[in-house]
C-alpha cells in the first residue's frame, strides 16, 4: 500500500450536504450522475460528483484535475461508460500520478410496450427485473389500466403514435419500443412514429402472415428499407416462445442480443467469454 | 451501487461502520461489471457482491481490515496476478477493487 493511502480523506465544506447523500437522491431520482473517486495517488478516496449540466461537488484535491476530470466524467456518462482515467496531479493527460475511477450512473433505460394484451404483462413483468422504467400504452381505456399492468410504472392512456410523438424525442440507444398490438390500425403509425426517433430497438409483434401484411402496409406508409431494416419483426430470439412469459423472455433476449452485437446461440455451441 | 442504497441508509443512520468494496477494474472475463459494489459492516453484515460468489469471503475480511485502520486500498484477486490473494476467480480473470469506509 502507498503511503498516500493513509492520509485522511480530504476535507469537505461543512456546509454542503455530504457527498454520498447528494449521490443517494440522485441515484433515486433516476438522474444522470457521476461518481469520480481518486483511487491510487494523493488524496486517495477525493471524491467528485458531476452531472451534465450542474457544477461538479467535491473536490479531488486540486482545481485543474477537477476540471479535467468533470470534462472526462461527462463524456462518460454520455456513453454509459465506468473505468479507471490516469492524470497528472494536475489533471495532465498521459501521465500517472493520480487514477481515478469514473462510475456513470445512468437513469434506467426506458421500455415503452403498445398493446395492453397478456403479452404485455409478462413482457412488463420481465423488463422490470431487467431494471427498465416501462410503459405501458393503449388507446383503449378498458384495457389500458393499471390494476391490469401492476407492474408497470406507467400505463397511458393513447393512441402510440400520439405517445411516440410526445416523447419519442427522450429515447435513444439503451431504450426499446414494443409494439405488441398486431392490429394494423394501431402497428402502422405506430412503426412509423418509432422509426422517427433515436430508440435503439424496435420489435413488432405477429405471425409471419401478420408481419408480411404489415410489410406491405408499412411501404405504401412510406418507409423505406433502412426503416424496414430497423425493425426485428416478428419480434424476438427463435427459442420456440410458447407462452406470454416465454414470449418475454425471448424478446428480451433479443433485446440483450442487440445491444452486445452478438448472433445469439446456445453457449453449447459457441466458444469465448461467456458474458457478454 | 443503487441496489445497496436502503441498507447503506439504514446503516448510516444506525452508526453502524460500513466498508464498500466497488469494481474498477476488469480484466478478461468476469460474472460483475465494472460498478459491482458491495457493503461489509463493521459486525460482517453484507450487502451486494463483487463476483460470482468466488472473492466475496476475502473481500469481507479484506474490508473489515479497511474498517479497523481506516486504510482505503485497492485489492487484485485473480490467476494474473502472482502478489494477490491465494483466492482465484473460477472463470481465469482479474479483478481490481476499490474498499474504503463509508464515511463521505
Amino acid at each position: 500500500m502507498s503511503p498516500s493511502a493513509r492520509q485522511p480523506f480530504f476535507e469537505q465544506p461543512l456546509f454542503e450536504q455530504p457527498l454520498f447523500e447528494q449521490l443517494r437522491d440522485a441515484i433515486r431520482a433516476e438522474a444522470s450522475v457521476a461518481l469520480a473517486t481518486v483511487v491510487e495517488g494523493e488524496f486517495t478516496g477525493a471524491k467528485l460528483i458531476v452531472r451534465p449540466d450542474a457544477q461538479s461537488a467535491g473536490t479531488l484535491g486540486n482545481a485543474d484535475l477537477d476540471r479535467v476530470v468533470t470534462r472526462d466524467a461527462r463524456g462518460e456518462l454520455a456513453a454509459g461508460r465506468s473505468g479507471i482515467r490516469h492524470y497528472g496531479l494536475h489533471g495532465e493527460a498521459r501521465e500517472g500520478a493520480v487514477s481515478v475511477f469514473i462510475e456513470s450512473f445512468a437513469p434506467p433505460p426506458k421500455m415503452l410496450i403498445f398493446g395492453a394484451v397478456d403479452f404485455t404483462a409478462a413482457l412488463a413483468r420481465v423488463a422490470k427485473v431487467l431494471g427498465y422504467r416501462v410503459t405501458v400504452c393503449d388507446a383503449r381505456a378498458v384495457f389500458a389500466t393499471e390494476t391490469r399492468f401492476p407492474m408497470a410504472d406507467e400505463v397511458v392512456v393513447e393512441w402510440p403514435n400520439r405517445l411516440l410523438d410526445e416523447v419519442g424525442g427522450e429515447l435513444g440507444e439503451r431504450d426499446a419500443v414494443c409494439i405488441l398490438t398486431h392490429d394494423a390500425k394501431f402497428d402502422v403509425p405506430a412503426v412509423v412514429s418509432a422509426l422517427a426517433t433515436n430508440v435503439g430497438y424496435i420489435g413488432v409483434m405477429g405471425s409471419r402472415r401478420t408481419h408480411d401484411d404489415r410489410t406491405k402496409r408499412l411501404i405504401e406508409a412510406g418507409v423505406d428499407e433502412a426503416g424496414l431494416a430497423r425493425l426485428r419483426s416478428p419480434i424476438g430470439l427463435d427459442i420456440g416462445a410458447r407462452t406470454p412469459e416465454e414470449t418475454a423472455v425471448s424478446i428480451t433476449s433479443e433485446i440483450i442480443a442487440r445491444r452486445t452485437g452478438r448472433d445469439a446461440k446456445s453457449l453449447t455451441v459457441t466458444e469465448g467469454p461467456i458474458h457478454g | 451501487m443503487k441496489e445497496l442504497l436502503d441498507d447503506l441508509d439504514r446503516w448510516r443512520s444506525a452508526g453502524t461502520a460500513v466498508a464498500m468494496a466497488r469494481v474498477v477494474d476488469l480484466e478478461g472475463s468476469g460474472p460483475r461489471s465494472v460498478g459491482a459494489a458491495m457493503a461489509v459492516t463493521e459486525v460482517g453484515e453484507v450487502s451486494g457482491s463483487v463476483s460470482g460468489g468466488c472473492v466475496e469471503g476475502a473481500v469481507v475480511v479484506e474490508a473489515l481490515d479497511v474498517l479497523a485502520t481506516g486504510a482505503r486500498r485497492m485489492v487484485s484477486f485473480g490467476y494474473s496476478d502472482d502478489e494477490a490473494f491465494e483466492v482465484g476467480l473460477t472463470c481465469g480473470g482479474t479483478i481490481h477493487l476499490f474498499i474504503e469506509p463509508l464515511d463521505w
